[in-house]
């Protein structure tokens, strides 16, 4: 049987060649990304801002009249709404400030979302609440201080983790391509003015736990070759590395970018900007093992000489992953 | 390295078995998951609210208020102990203020039996102290709170909330609360497949406080208005009182709590016909109510229900056999949910709701329709991939994944765990993984093939050099997912649970039971050529 070759044997694809320019191009676009969370700022949900979000569908209307509608809520007297359609054209997202003193006395509250929804269903009978969140403003403040130290001690313990099991040179390299995707994520967030909830979290932690995968795959290559070509230069090194993993990690990604386009185009709407940032981050992840975490270890000097000790972090690690192999 | 003894094939298999079993009630519809549960235990998956659709509700304990309330109890148990005391002590200027109990003891020689009577109203059952005493002046108390005592009455206080918060959703019928304790002083309440919470809120926003007290009728209306009462006397709000002022003065001492009820139920006024509530006391309760109304008779008396006066009639003759009617502009609705209320007890601390999340269930039943069509669509294509990719390998690589998710679905219905729409997110992270540990063994074994390595040897290389990387992606995978659970909140939790059980899972589907296999078909076949 004839099998199929995603790459062809023994590329010799010169990628490091680039490195100087990706390495610019992205530094330029993590740059353009604060800059656009500054100024732009997110679109938080009510997970981290606090408020009040309704859910509608128009379940006989092809498009969510979102004026209407924002004029509608905005003269009921309690602010201006923030008004988004969601996946589909029929879906929108109403947000509300909530009303000053909602904090101590949950009624207020109440009392605003069925009037809004009780004045919506009055003015299109083929519209079909899914869902009311309502979350008081110190439980958003938990809610993002709880997500953003998840995500800096993931980032952080998986960082050490690899400073133990490699060299230094490599945990470093390991936390800036992280921050380079999560980064560039944010960036897309502002850009595209998806709502950033929770959920947004989770996919930033998948993308962070599948970058880290590709880059320690292309790490293990390449102390593997250090140790094993001892003179050759630290640039065809890499490239080596790469082009001699690279039809794992083309087969990889295009293995776990199938379901998640399918999320993206076929999958529940409420998800849409979770899978979107999934499908993202899983491009942006396998770029940055190349460009970033592998040419990061030519400016900090690694070379064979990182592996020369006897009984050094390889050797062990080589044992463990015997062992681990082997004889579980 | 491809030796397998037989022991460790049977106990794989069964391994594998297991897992695949308690995968099945997951995948099951309900009705056929509930014959089944009728002849064997078929734990399944709970899915989260946001895919089964469905109201949460998190509340938070005003816990400052609770310490009032011990302050209060403190202060009536002390006020009778000195009555009781031989002889009496008589005490004055007792106040409550920040947190403290402070009083005075008129008589100075009565100071060291009034410490005496004090002792065993400020020590716990454990002996230790729950109040400090100090005498400052000579004969001026002063009590304050001490150690762990307002902590243990806070953790009372909100595991006897959870426990009134279950009797009155179950009052309401059908529904299958989850009812949990978060941190020290919160209440996650979730109903599956409740998509208006309002009755909900209704039930359980209400602490249901019921209180008798005699209304001041010596009050100063123009005091009163302005919020002033006299010694002895408090100022409630009384939203309908047919005097029109927005409150009224009632007396302190002299009430009766209603937390002596073993009966309340909706009924008609059969004067007005308008909805009311009838309550019955127990016994004690009775007694007291009839010696109340006894004492008082023409006199008017509030009810009060979470310091809030519902109306003020007047006794007209004594209540004895401790049935009383409580009515006051309600509606059928809300007649009904007081009188669950006050069926299921008050609640000890004031809740108020923080967050709520409610889900349609046409959304959550869309939400996995789609989700699940999509997974499906792309595990398939996955399978075709590897399949094309790899042959052989390709398809024990496939065998191995449908294992896998098998029994990440069956170790999460063991453990009880809740599929939400983060755990998704970690059950593609982890197939994902799945799938790559098997790229990285085959691209590994066709790499050590090219170069020339007889087929056992490429085979046996091409695990152990994967298996390093696989291991380290991994290890930094579990440790990610460990440093969420503890950092993370609610759903990046569920999160972090799928991902824990997915590695595990991922890493003995895909290397271990691959390897097996792998290692049967070498032993049986000897094959001299292998396509990969």
């Amino acid at each position: 049987m004839k099998l199929l070759k995603v790459v062809p044997d023994d590329t010799n694809i010169d990628f490091l060649k680039w490195r100087n320019l990706a390495f610019g191009v992205s530094l330029l676009l993590m740059i353009a990304s604060i800059g656009l969370v500054a100024t732009k700022g997110l679109n938080f949900g009510v997970d981290f801002i606090g408020g009040q979000m309704i859910r509608a569908t128009f379940t006989q209307t092809a498009a969510a009249p979102v004026a209407e509608l924002r004029e509608t809520v905005g003269s009921l007297g309690f602010g201006d709404p923030t008004i988004q359609r969601f996946g589909a054209e029929n879906q929108v997202s109403i947000r509300m400030k909530l009303p000053a003193g909602a904090d101590k006395n949950p009624e207020i509250a109440n009392a605003m979302a069925e009037k809004i929804t009780n004045k919506l269903k009055a003015d299109h009978p083929d519209l079909r609440i899914d869902g009311v969140d309502s979350v008081s403003g110190k439980v958003s403040q938990e809610l993002f201080s709880k997500g953003v130290l998840a995500l800096l001690a993931a980032m952080a313990g998986v960082s050490i983790y690899i400073w133990f099991r490699f060299e230094w040179q490599f945990g470093v390299g390991a936390i800036w391509s992280l921050m380079h995707d999560v980064t560039l994520t944010f960036g897309l967030f502002a850009l595209t003015g998806w709502e950033f909830d929770l959920n947004i979290i989770a996919a930033l932690l998948t993308i962070i736990g599948y970058s880290l995968n590709d880059t320690v795959v292309v790490y293990d290559r390449i102390r593997e070759n250090l140790m094993k070509f001892r003179k050759m230069e630290m640039a065809s090194l890499l490239n080596l590395s790469v082009n001699e993993t690279l039809s794992r990690t083309v087969m990889t990604s295009v293995s776990i970018s199938l379901p998640l386009i399918i999320l993206v185009l076929f999958g529940p709407d409420v998800i849409f900007g979770f899978s979107a940032a999934m499908a993202f981050g899983i491009v942006v992840g396998t770029y940055s093992s190349i460009y970033q975490a592998a040419p990061i270890l030519i400016w900090l000097k690694v070379g064979s000489h990182s592996f020369v000790p006897t009984d050094d972090a390889s050797s062990k690690a080589e044992r463990i992953g015997e062992n681990f192999g082997a004889k579980p | 390295m491809l030796d397998f003894p037989r022991w460790r094939v049977w106990m794989l298999n069964t391994l594998i078995i297991f897992g695949v079993l308690f995968a099945i009630p997951s995948l099951l519809p309900v009705h056929m998951r509930d014959q089944l549960a009728q002849f064997v235990p078929a734990p399944a998956i709970n899915l989260g609210l946001d895919l089964a659709g469905g109201s949460h509700i998190l509340l938070e304990a005003d816990t400052s208020q609770l310490g009032e309330t011990r302050l209060e109890a403190l202060e009536d148990s002390v006020r009778t102990a000195m009555r009781r005391a031989e002889p009496q002590i008589t005490i004055s200027d007792v106040s409550r203020a920040d947190g403290k109990l402070s009083f005075t003891v008129t008589d100075v020689s009565k100071v060291d039996a009034a410490r005496t009577a004090l002792i065993p109203l400020t020590s716990n059952t454990l002996g230790s102290r729950d109040w400090n005493i100090a005498v400052t002046d000579g004969n001026r108390f002063i009590v304050t709170p001490e150690g762990t005592g307002n902590e243990n009455a806070l953790d009372q206080a909100m595991d006897t909330a959870k426990d009134v918060i279950d009797r009155r959703i179950n009052a309401l019928g059908t529904l299958e609360p989850t009812i949990i304790r978060q941190g020290d002083n919160r209440i996650v309440v979730q109903v599956p497949g409740l998509d208006d919470p309002a009755a909900l809120k209704a039930l359980i926003g209400k602490t249901a406080k019921l209180e008798f007290k005699l209304v001041d009728e010596m009050a100063d209306p123009d005091q009163t208005a302005k919020g002033k009462a006299r010694v002895g006397s408090q100022v409630l709000p009384y939203p309908n009182n047919p005097s029109g002022l927005p409150n009224i003065a009632v007396r302190r001492l002299g009430g009766i709590s209603g937390d002596k009820l073993v009966k309340a139920d909706p009924t008609f006024d059969s004067q007005t016909n308008e909805p009311a509530v009838t309550i019955q006391f127990d016994s004690e309760g009775g007694q007291r109510f009839a010696r109340m109304t006894q004492q008082n008779v023409n006199k008017l008396f509030a009810i009060i229900l979470d310091g809030q006066v519902i109306s003020a009639p007047q006794i007209r003759e004594p209540i004895f056999g401790g049935v009383s009617q409580i009515s006051g502009s309600f509606t059928t609705e809300s007649a009904n949910a007081l009188s669950i209320s006050l069926r299921s007890g008050a609640l000890p601390v004031d809740l108020k709701i923080v967050e709520e999340r409610s889900v349609g269930p046409d959304l959550g039943a869309d939400s996995i329709r789609r989700g699940v069509l999509a997974a499906v669509i792309g595990t398939t294509a996955i399978l075709v991939l590897m399949f094309l990719v790899y042959g052989r390998f390709g398809m024990y690589a496939n065998f191995a994944l449908v294992i896998n998710i098998a029994m990440i679905l069956g170790v999460m219905a063991l453990v009880n765990a809740t599929l939400t729409l983060p755990g998704i997110a970690g059950f593609v992270l982890t197939i994902g993984a799945a799938v790559d540990a098997n790229v990285l063994i085959n691209e590994r074994i066709r790499e050590e093939l090219k170069r020339g390595r007889r087929i056992v040897q490429a085979i046996e290389v091409g695990y152990k050099e994967a298996s390093r990387a696989i291991f380290d992606a991994n290890s930094t995978n579990v440790i990610a997912a460990v440093l969420l659970f503890i950092f993370g909140s609610g759903p990046i939790r569920g999160f972090a649970v799928v991902l824990m059980i997915g590695i595990v899972t991922s890493v003995f589907t895909a290397v271990t039971i691959t390897r097996m296999w792998v290692s049967r078909w070498v032993k049986r076949t000897r094959p001299t050529e292998l396509t990969i």
